[in-house]
């Protein structure tokens, strides 16, 4: 289908309005992302990880997945990092720059993220160069679209997972309790386990 | 009971009487003299009332299958066969037995070891009472073995010295020599005659009607004689038993007499047609035969200490046996070991009170040491009774049983002229066998009487100091008697030479004329001369430089003295074999073989030369290449994951962002190699 | 629009993340780190989706699975940080280090920033975090 389809469809040298929107989010989203892990400042590196996030949010919406989209700011944006937030109080992270934020490993962490980023990048625009996404028909990703897949065909892991969260819930409880008398420092967090 | 139960039980008792013995001589002491003595003796009147009821008529054989063995034909069977000569040696190992235990009883009386001694000896009796019942041959090696261990045990029993441990060994080890090709021989034998049956090898080689022939007779005939060598002392397998002498007087009388040593004789006698078949196994065996009765009887004038003198003397007597065997007359071959057993005997345990008596077991402190007559009376007329016998000086039962000896082989030399035929039947002895056996049996009773009365001059016409009665401990009266009970047959044996042919082959026994008077005459001026070479060197060395470390405890254990005799002979005379003594006849009558005879013409030198020290070369090369070549190997094996042990534990740094790189850098590599895989398969 | 837009993106945005993980010292980051990768993940589980046109949907739903199983995660994974941190008085990576070669004892490797306290404390605390976990 793709391969029958490659000739017909335009090439990078003419792009569309939304391939334009999107490249520009992506070139954003990467930026926020890069900042997140190179930040000498912890708490920042959550607001720019918000910031990244809500890039991909942005993307889902280009790729006319709404639901998705929506979903990624309520519990990323809205929650995840709220809780990455309070694990940074809680372990009493510096405010302001601390110069130790990256460990020893930085340089062969660079270098293992460069290969890796440029055998994916090989690898994907070798594999998907002539693939093209028709976006102009019925969207793909509204609401009632997942809702109707997701509670046809995958009932039975979406109730699986209900069950894993109920257990990573009463994990997190038991992890963070410390003795039965002095659960003072431990109730902000099972109560943020709980309203998530 | 009937007979075969009667016979069955002869070997059986004295070797549950060591069982007992073994597993009660720990905890309970006390048992362990009767529980020697006493199934020892019970064996002896059973082996009599055999022989009695046997009679030296039909032999009696009584056989039930033991196991069977790959061959469906060829079973082991516990098996007897009573015959004359059969009855007649075991009564012999039971009396001589039996007098060990009763000696024993007196010789090892404050020994703390006395009872797995005792246990011991029970346990070599009963083996040798096998040996000479049985009728299969693999029965007759089990006996063989065990008192091959045996002897390993006892001739080591004085542990603490180094001269018993190696000789303890070295026993062992000859012997063993010697047992390995004695196997494979009686293999051979067994498959070519489809039997392990003494009787029925024997019985089929001399049938007239059946013509069976072996194919091999040279071969197993030769094999057997290598084990019997070994057993039996003979060149050149005869080096052990002089070492032998660092165990206890009384072990080394059973080995000496009745058991270890006259096995092989005696399994040469049983299986004789086998070695008739073979021309040529009889000429080796004549060859060994004479080539140990003059070197042995040269080898006793060299040596200093009585029991190695006796010993060689009994190398020599059964080379004697030897001969007659090699002439095919085992009739005379079973007498002489007869009496032999008897004054061998004697002559042991007599060395033994004299030993205790003189607190030392070398010649020239003897000869230094006067009073021994008076000292250890019993001792001093005993002994020249066995020494007399030794000598064969009529009429005493050595006399006789060398003359059957000498009369076989003077009548095997003659064959062409008479014309008889020898006893055995299958095949007549050739002339040069009958002329090499007569004339080394000529030389040797010469050398014999030579060395006898060597022995008996030193020992008992001593000057010195005088040993006074009182200042040694009176010998147990066990002991004494011992000797006189074995004196009557060392005196009498020899005239039972009428009655014997009736239980043996029916040959006549009775010495001729020309062989007695030609060796009694020998002998006479055997010892004439020595007597001669005595007196000189006396009155040469009258002034005799007092030497001779006597160290033995006056008031002490006969054992321990003779231990401590054992011991102190090296330090002392600087060599365990000889001493120089001025004074000694032998040392005149050698002139310049003295110093090889005494250490038994070097023979142990040359098995060094020949043997230890290619062997010693051989297991440095093969330790060096062990250690060195083979070894690096190992260590290599051991040193590389050693090495990347090292290497990969610096890796375990505790950091977990090393270990997820150091992963995703891996599947990284893996991902980049499938996918070229896959683009290069995809390519083509 | 060319599939490889959303494809380079998420391959770029995954290998930050591999960056994050490998080179960041607090846990916290490197959680961080991860969903970063995770979020990856889920923008070529989206975009594969929208261009195959698929009846169930299957991308999205594994989609909104991830990020269900994302949060479980993140939670489990600050509770554990958190524990750490109290046991340890640290949350730094490198410091967490009592796996290597040689370490002298599970309690050895206390660093500079351990609850204030003598070693009798550190000790209790230990044995209380043991007992909750």
């Amino acid at each position: 289908m793709n391969l029958a389809a490659a000739g017909a469809h335009p090439g990078f040298l003419s792009p569309t309005g939304v391939e334009i929107v999107f490249v520009l989010v992506g070139l954003a989203t990467l930026g926020a992302a890069l900042v997140t892990v190179t930040t000498k400042q912890l708490v920042h590196a959550a607001l720019w990880l918000v910031a990244a996030l809500g890039g991909v949010a942005v993307e889902y919406l280009l790729l006319t997945a709404e639901f998705i989209a929506w979903v990624q700011v309520l519990i990323y944006v809205g929650s995840v990092v709220v809780l990455l937030l309070f694990g940074l109080m809680l372990t009493k992270a510096p405010i302001g720059p601390s110069p130790d934020a990256d460990s020893g490993n930085r340089w062969i962490a660079l270098g293992v993220a460069v290969v890796s980023a440029a055998t994916l990048v090989t690898l994907v625009v070798d594999a998907f160069r002539t693939t093209w996404i028709d976006l102009s028909t019925s969207p793909k990703g509204s609401t009632r679209v997942t809702g109707e897949a997701l509670f046809r065909g995958w009932v039975l892991p979406f109730e699986a997972l209900s069950v894993l969260l109920l257990a990573a819930l009463v994990g997190a409880i038991v992890l963070s309790r410390r003795g039965a008398p002095e659960t003072d420092e431990a109730e902000p967090e099972t109560k943020q386990e709980g309203q998530r | 009971m009937s007979t075969t139960t009667l016979a069955a039980l002869v070997p059986l008792l004295p070797f549950l009487g060591a069982v007992a013995g073994l597993l009660t001589g720990r905890r309970a002491p006390g048992y362990a003299q009767p529980l020697a003595v006493l199934p020892t003796l019970l064996a002896t009147a059973f082996a009599i009332t055999v022989a009695v009821r046997q009679g030296g008529g039909e032999p009696l054989k009584a056989a039930t299958e033991l196991t069977p063995t790959g061959d469906a034909a060829l079973t082991v069977e516990l098996a007897l066969h009573l015959d004359g000569f059969a009855v007649l040696v075991a009564v012999l190992v039971g009396v001589v037995a039996s007098c060990v235990q009763l000696y024993s009883t007196g010789y090892l009386r404050d020994d703390p070891r006395y009872a797995s001694y005792s246990a011991f000896v029970s346990l070599f009796t009963a083996a040798m009472l096998l040996v000479v019942y049985a009728d299969d041959l693999i029965v007759l090696l089990v006996g063989w073995e065990v008192m091959g261990i045996c002897s390993y045990f006892l001739v080591g029993h004085y542990w603490e010295t180094q001269a018993a441990r190696s000789a303890a060994v070295k026993a062992f080890l000859v012997t063993k020599l010697g047992d390995v090709p004695f196997l494979i021989g009686i293999f051979v034998l067994a498959t070519e005659a489809g039997t392990f049956r003494i009787s029925g090898i024997t019985g089929k080689l001399t049938a007239q009607l059946a013509q069976f022939e072996l194919s091999h007779p040279t071969v197993i005939a030769l094999l057997l004689l290598a084990g019997i060598a070994g057993k039996s002392a003979q060149f050149p397998l005869n080096t052990w038993l002089p070492d032998a002498m660092a165990g206890p007087t009384p072990v080394s009388a059973l080995i000496h007499a009745a058991t270890m040593v006259a096995a092989g004789v005696y399994v040469v006698a049983r299986l004789l047609p086998v070695f008739a078949a073979s021309t040529a196994a009889l000429v080796v065996l004549a060859l060994i035969a004479a080539v140990t009765i003059v070197g042995s009887a040269l080898c006793a004038l060299a040596q200093d200490d009585i029991k190695r003198v006796l010993a060689y003397s009994t190398i020599g007597q059964l080379a004697y046996m030897a001969g007659a065997l090699a002439v095919a007359d085992r009739g005379a071959a079973v007498f002489h070991l007869l009496t032999h057993g008897a004054f061998k005997a004697l002559l042991f345990l007599a060395a033994g009170v004299l030993i205790h008596a003189a607190g030392t077991n070398s010649l020239a402190a003897m000869a230094r040491m006067g009073g021994l007559t008076k000292t250890a009376p019993d001792a001093y007329w005993t002994m020249t009774i066995g020494l007399l016998a030794l000598a064969a000086v009529p009429p005493f039962s050595g006399f006789f049983s060398k003359e059957a000896v000498l009369g076989a082989a003077e009548h095997a030399a003659f064959a062409g002229a008479h014309g008889a035929g020898a006893a055995a039947g299958a095949a007549q002895a050739t002339p040069a066998v009958g002329w090499i056996v007569l004339v080394a049996g000529m030389l040797g009773a010469l050398l014999t009487a030579a060395y006898a009365t060597r022995l008996w001059l030193l020992a008992f016409r001593g000057e010195g100091p005088r040993v006074s009665a009182d200042e040694h401990g009176r010998e147990p009266v066990v002991m004494n008697l011992v000797l006189w009970v074995l004196a009557v047959p060392s005196l009498a044996l020899g005239l039972a030479f009428g009655v014997l042919p009736g239980w043996f082959d029916g040959e006549s026994l009775a010495p001729t004329l020309v062989t007695s008077v030609l060796a009694t005459g020998v002998a006479l001026v055997g010892v004439l001369v020595t007597y001669a070479a005595w007196r000189h060197t006396t009155s040469l060395a009258a002034a005799r430089a007092p030497m001779g470390a006597v160290a033995a405890h006056p008031q002490g254990d006969p054992a321990l003295s003779e231990a401590e005799a054992i011991a102190t002979h090296e330090p002392a005379y600087g060599d365990i074999a000889s001493a120089p003594d001025p004074s000694d006849p032998g040392r005149l009558l050698l002139g310049p073989l003295h110093g090889t005879a005494a250490h038994g013409f070097r023979l142990d030198a040359a098995y060094s030369a020949l043997l230890v020290r290619p062997t010693r070369a051989a297991a440095r090369l093969v330790r060096f290449l062990d250690r060195e070549v083979l070894d690096a190997y190992v260590r290599g094996a051991g040193h590389g994951p050693r090495l990347l042990g090292a290497l990969v534990r610096r890796t375990q740094t505790g950091n977990t962002q090393t270990y997820l790189g150091a992963l995703l850098v891996g599947s990284l590599l893996l991902t980049v190699a499938v996918v070229l895989v896959a683009a290069g398969t995809g390519g083509a | 629009m060319h599939l490889a837009y959303p494809a380079v993106l998420a391959a770029l945005l995954f290998s930050t993340g591999l960056y994050g993980v490998l080179a960041r010292r607090n846990a916290i980051l490197v959680l961080m780190s991860v969903e970063l990768m995770l979020n990856a993940v889920n923008l070529n589980l989206v975009a594969f989706d929208v261009w195959l046109r698929e009846e169930l949907h299957t991308g999205q739903a594994l989609a909104l699975f991830t990020i269900a199983i994302a949060a479980a995660e993140i939670g489990i994974g600050l509770a554990i940080v958190l524990l750490v941190y109290r046991t340890r008085g640290t949350s730094d990576i490198d410091r967490l280090r009592d796996l290597r070669e040689g370490a002298p004892d599970a309690d050895g490797d206390d660093g500079p920033g351990s609850r204030p306290g003598d070693t009798a404390a550190v000790t209790s605390t230990t044995d209380s975090g043991r007992q909750t976990a």
